[in-house]
């Protein structure tokens, strides 16, 4: 995998979630970091990953990737671009 | 401080809304808003702010709970009937919400202790049901620098509209001064259809809630009205704050409050709500 240019501020598992709970679990730990900084969301397939990127991108933030993990799972990594 | 795991799922309807979010319900929780009057418009108006996770709501109302009262007061329950008002309100919104801190003032507003009680919030709800009470919360909050809702109901009609100073009209802007005796009836005299009291305290509970997160358009400098049997909402743009008004004007001539007289008509106590 290419090396990403950009460092991960941190992370939270949304696995264990189920809609809407994963969003929300995922946007609140998003609202901790500081403009700029970059979240890694650890989803299942399905809908967290059809649905958790858009919610972000209509919140106006930024998805930079959205990676197969290859266990069935993904990493989502999201920058913040505002307060929400 | 960051929200627990309850938290997050009590309130994940607002905060996946872009305009409230994490920082809108984290706004919300700091905030604290006086409901004047736990009757037609306190009681929905109470247990809104109260779900919407205030952190901090105080309640005014001398009253105790009337069989009367409950056809539209509905944060009081048949088995509240007697109880203090305030009392069976802070129990009713103490179980949808027991993140929220209560405050109850079971006593009539008046000129001698309505500085006091408002100082300590962000915002002010007007539920009560006499021309005294309006005017007088109008006036103090003018005097105080404090923004609040006015709202008014009657038989199948209500209207509301926001101060917030500096941004336009105050109530007595916009009406001036007491009506005649007699002239408006009381909802006791006249009635009043209990959902009306439920929609338009509902909208209060919207504007403290914009007011609070900072989103949307707040009913400042214009009125909304209501006419439930035509299904009508109006909204009238008010006039700019009035240079001669006689507490928010230039050359205020209302500089301490005012204990006016109930309408001989009306045996509603003053303070208490519709």
């Amino acid at each position: 995998m290419a090396k990403k240019e950009y460092e991960v501020a941190d992370t939270v598992d949304i696995t264990d979630q189920v809609c809407p709970m994963t969003f929300v679990v995922a946007k609140a730990a998003l609202a901790e970091l500081e403009i700029g900084q970059v979240l890694r969301v650890y989803l299942a397939d399905g809908e967290p990953m059809l649905n958790v990127p858009r919610s972000f991108r209509d919140d106006g933030q930024q998805v930079l990737a959205l990676t197969p993990a290859g266990d069935g799972t993904y990493d989502l990594d999201v920058k913040k671009l505002e307060e929400e | 401080m960051a929200f627990s795991p309850e938290e997050l799922e009590r309130y994940s309807r607002h905060i996946i809304l872009k305009e409230v979010g994490v920082k809108g319900q984290k706004k919300l929780c700091a905030a604290k808003v006086l409901i004047v009057g736990a009757g037609g418009l306190g009681a929905p108006a109470a247990l809104y702010l109260a779900a919407a996770g205030v952190g901090t709501i105080g309640i005014v109302d001398a009253d105790e709970v009337d069989l009367s009262n409950l056809q539209r007061q509905i944060i009081h329950g048949t088995s509240d009937l007697g109880r203090p008002k305030v009392e069976s309100a802070a129990d009713t919104m103490r179980d949808i919400n027991p993140h929220v801190t209560v405050k109850t003032y079971q006593e009539f507003l008046d000129s001698a202790n309505i500085m006091d009680i408002i100082a300590d919030y962000d915002f002010v709800i007007d539920g009560v049901d006499n021309f005294p009470t309006k005017f007088l919360i109008n006036d103090a909050c003018v005097m105080a620098g404090k923004p609040f809702v006015h709202a008014g109901i009657i038989r199948f009609k209500g209207q509301l509209m926001t101060y917030v100073p500096g941004q336009g009209p105050c109530y007595r802007c916009v009406f001036h001064d007491m009506p005649p005796k007699d002239a408006v009836p009381t909802c006791k005299q006249a009635g009043i259809i209990g959902a009306i009291a439920g929609i338009i305290g509902c909208l209060e509970a919207l504007e403290a809630i914009k007011y609070i997160c900072g989103i949307g358009e707040l009913l400042c400098g214009r009125l909304l009205t209501f006419d439930a049997l035509k299904g009508d909402f109006h909204t009238i743009k008010l006039p700019p704050r009035d240079p001669n008004c006689a507490v928010c004007g230039d050359h205020p001539t209302i500089t301490e409050l005012i204990d006016y007289e109930q309408p001989e008509c009306a045996d509603a106590q003053h303070g208490s709500a519709l």
